[in-house]
C-alpha cells in the first residue's frame, strides 16, 4: 500500500469516528454523563438504515435523514425514561443507567437479528486519483460529516436554543436562574448526541459490514477519541477522530510486519497515556 | 474489641458456610456448580465493593485482576509445573502488584475519568495478551489433563477448587467487614464523602486509596487462578470480559453498595435470577434485556439496594446489618 491511499482511507474513516465521538463528547459536556449506551445508538443507526433501505427500498441517504430524526427522538425518550432521575445522583447512577439501556437494546437486538454480519447492497461507484481510488460512499460520508459538524456549530453558536445548550453546559444552576428550561435542554442535548451517533452508524453501514454488536467497538473508539481531543470539546473530538483514523491507516503502511491485532493495543495504550499525562486532551477539556 | 461482637457478621458467615457446605453433604455436582458460581460472584462483588462502596471510585475494569491473576497462575501451572497453591498465590500477588502500580497512576483521576481509565486498561491488557505468544496469543493456555492427577483426578480437583473458593468467599466477607470497621476503613469512607476534607483531617489519601485498590485486587487474582484451573483453559476473551465487570456492579447495586452484606445478597440474588432467566423458555433469548431492565429499575428507584432499603424500612436492623 502506498502513502497517499493510506492517508486518504484513514482520513475518511477518521471523519466518521469523529462524528460518533462528537455525540459522546456533546453529551458529556452538557450532561456530565459518560454515555455507555452510545454503542447501541451507533448500532441503531446501522440497523435503522439497513431496515429502511432493504425493506422499504428507500435510497440509503434518504433513509439516513430518517435515521437522524429517529436518533434524536429515541435519545430524548431515553433521557426522560432513564436519565432524568439520575441527573443529581452520584456518577455511578448515570453510568449504570446508560449501561442498563445498552443492555436492553443489545439484548432485544440480539434476540431479533442474531449476531450475524449484515451488509448493505449498495455502491456509488468510485472516484480515482493518482495511484488510488476511493469509494463514493466514503466520499459522501466525509461530506456528510462536514455538513453535520458545521450545522451543529452554527446551531450552537447562533440560535437561541444553541445558546441555551451552551449555558446549561457552563453552569446548569445559573442557567436555571435566568429562566432556561434546563430539563428540556438536557433532553435535547442527549437527543442531539445520540443523533450524531446514529448518523455515524448509518454512514458506516453504507461502506462496511456490521453486526448488532459492532456499536460496542466504535463506542470504545469514541472514548479514546474523546479523551484524545478533550472530553466535552466537539472540535477536539473531530480532530481526535482524524488522528485515530490516520493512525489506523498509516500503521500498516509504516509497519507492514505488525499484525492488525496490535492496533487496539496501541489505541488503548495511547488512551491510558493521554488520561495519565494530559487528562484534558489535546485541545483542552471543558472545565 | 466490640466490633467483633456484631451478631450480623457471624450470622452472615455461618449462613455462607452452611450454604457452601450444602453441596458437600448432598454430594450433588449440579448443586455444587450452582453454589460455586454464587461463591465466585460473592468474592468478586465483595472485593469490588471495597473500591466502589467504601472509597467511592467506580471501576469498570475489576475483571482485569481476575484475568491477569488467572493468566499468571495458568502460565506457572502449565509451563513451570507449579503446585496449585503457589500458582494461586502468585496470581493473587500479580493482581495486587498490578493494582499497586495502577493505583500510583490512575487513582489521581476522579469520577468519570477514573471509570474510563479502568475500561481503557482492561481493553489494553486484553489486546496486549491477545498478542503475546508467551501467553498463547488468542488461543490462550490449555492445561494438560495429566495435571489433575496430582490432585486425585479431575473429579477431586473440582471439589478442591470448590472448597478453596468457599474459604476465599468467607475470607473476603471477613476482610470486607474488618476494613469497614477499622480506622483505615473510616479513612476510605471519608474519601468517599469528600476527598479534600479527608485530606485536611490528616488522611494520606493517595496511600489509602492505593492500599484499598491492592486489597480489592488480591483475592480476585487468586480466584482467577482457581477458576481457570477448574476450566482447564484460559483465553483473552474469557479472562478480560468487560461484561463480567458490569455484572459485578449490578450485583453490588442490587444488594446495596458500601455495606458488607450487600454484595453477598446481591451476588446470590443475581445468580438465582440469571439461572431462572436462562432456563425459562420465554426469557431465555431476551435474558440480557430483562437484566438491563431490572438494573435500570434499581438504579432509578432503589439506589441504596436491598440492604439500604431494609435498613430504612426497619430501623431495628440498622444496628445489626453490617
Amino acid at each position: 500500500m502506498s502513502f497517499l491511499p493510506a492517508l486518504v482511507d484513514g482520513l475518511c474513516i477518521g471523519f466518521v469516528y469523529g462524528l460518533a465521538a462528537m455525540g459522546l463528547t456533546l453529551i458529556f459536556g452538557v450532561l456530565r454523563v459518560v454515555n455507555l449506551a452510545h454503542g447501541s445508538m451507533i448500532t441503531l443507526g446501522m440497523f435503522g438504515l439497513y431496515l429502511l433501505s432493504t425493506h422499504l427500498n428507500l435510497n440509503p441517504y434518504l433513509a439516513l435523514v430518517l435515521v437522524a430524526v429517529l436518533g434524536l427522538g429515541s435519545g430524548m425518550l431515553i433521557y426522560y425514561l432513564a436519565l432524568h432521575r439520575t441527573m443529581n445522583a452520584p456518577h455511578l447512577s448515570s453510568l449504570l443507567a446508560t449501561f442498563a439501556v445498552n443492555m436492553i437494546l443489545v439484548g432485544i437486538g440480539t434476540a431479533t437479528f442474531s449476531t450475524s454480519a449484515r451488509n448493505l447492497d449498495f455502491a456509488l461507484g468510485s472516484f480515482h486519483y493518482g495511484e488510488g481510488a476511493i469509494s463514493g460512499q466514503r466520499l459522501v460520508a466525509v461530506f456528510a460529516t462536514l455538513g453535520v459538524t458545521s450545522g451543529l456549530y452554527l446551531f450552537l453558536a447562533y440560535t437561541s436554543t444553541g445558546k441555551y445548550i451552551r449555558a446549561v453546559a457552563n453552569n446548569r444552576y445559573a442557567a436555571e436562574l435566568v429562566g432556561i428550561p434546563s430539563t428540556s435542554i438536557l433532553a435535547l442535548s442527549f437527543g442531539l448526541g445520540t443523533m450524531l451517533a446514529a448518523i455515524a452508524g448509518g454512514l458506516i453501514a453504507t461502506f462496511l459490514p456490521f453486526t448488532i454488536l459492532a456499536g460496542g467497538v466504535y463506542e470504545l473508539k469514541s472514548f479514546v477519541i474523546c479523551v484524545l481531543g478533550g472530553l466535552g470539546n466537539p472540535l477536539g473530538a473531530l480532530l481526535g477522530g482524524l488522528i485515530l483514523g490516520v493512525l489506523e491507516g498509516f500503521l500498516p503502511f509504516f509497519l507492514p510486519n505488525l499484525p492488525n491485532t496490535w492496533i487496539p493495543v496501541l489505541e488503548f495504550g495511547l488512551f491510558v497515556v493521554i488520561l495519565l499525562f494530559r487528562p484534558s486532551g489535546l485541545l483542552g477539556a471543558k472545565q | 474489641m466490640k466490633r467483633w461482637q456484631n451478631s450480623g457478621l457471624w450470622l452472615m458467615l455461618a449462613l455462607l458456610l452452611v450454604g457452601g457446605l450444602w453441596p458437600a453433604f448432598t454430594h450433588n455436582q449440579a448443586n455444587r456448580e450452582m453454589v460455586y458460581t454464587i461463591l465466585l460472584s460473592i468474592v468478586l462483588a465483595s472485593s469490588l465493593n471495597i473500591m466502589l462502596g467504601y472509597t467511592g471510585y467506580v471501576s469498570f475494569g475489576h475483571v482485569v485482576f481476575f484475568g491477569l491473576g488467572g493468566y499468571v497462575g495458568m502460565f506457572l501451572l502449565h509451563n513451570h509445573h507449579f503446585p496449585l497453591w503457589s500458582a494461586a498465590l502468585a496470581g493473587g500477588i500479580a493482581a495486587g502488584l498490578l493494582a499497586f502500580l495502577l493505583g500510583k497512576a490512575i487513582l489521581r483521576l476522579r469520577g468519570a475519568f477514573f471509570a474510563l481509565a479502568t475500561i481503557g486498561i482492561n481493553e489494553a491488557i486484553r489486546a496486549l495478551i491477545n498478542n503475546l505468544t508467551l501467553f498463547g496469543g488468542p488461543a490462550g493456555i490449555s492445561l494438560n489433563f495429566n495435571i489433575y492427577k496430582d490432585y486425585g483426578g479431575a473429579g477431586e480437583a473440582l471439589w478442591l477448587v470448590y472448597y478453596a473458593t468457599l474459604f476465599l468467599a468467607l475470607a473476603t466477607i471477613f476482610l470486607s467487614y474488618a476494613i469497614k470497621t477499622s480506622k483505615f476503613g473510616l479513612g476510605l469512607l471519608a474519601i468517599r464523602e469528600d476527598e479534600e476534607a479527608a485530606e485536611v483531617i490528616g488522611i494520606v489519601t493517595p496511600r489509602a486509596k492505593t492500599w484499598a485498590y491492592v486489597l480489592s485486587a488480591f483475592i480476585p487474582g487468586i480466584v482467577g487462578v482457581l477458576f481457570f484451573f477448574k476450566n482447564g483453559n484460559i483465553e483473552p476473551s474469557d479472562a478480560f470480559r468487560l461484561h463480567f465487570s458490569i455484572e459485578m456492579l449490578v450485583m453490588i447495586m442490587l444488594g446495596g453498595q458500601g455495606t458488607v452484606l450487600g454484595p453477598l445478597l446481591g451476588a446470590t440474588g443475581y445468580q438465582f435470577l440469571r439461572g431462572f432467566l436462562l432456563t425459562n423458555s420465554f426469557f431465555k433469548d431476551i435474558q440480557l434485556a430483562v437484566a438491563g431492565f431490572l438494573l435500570l429499575i434499581i438504579v432509578l428507584f432503589i439506589p441504596a439496594g436491598a440492604v439500604g432499603w431494609l435498613k430504612r424500612r426497619f430501623t431495628l436492623l440498622q444496628e445489626v446489618l453490617p
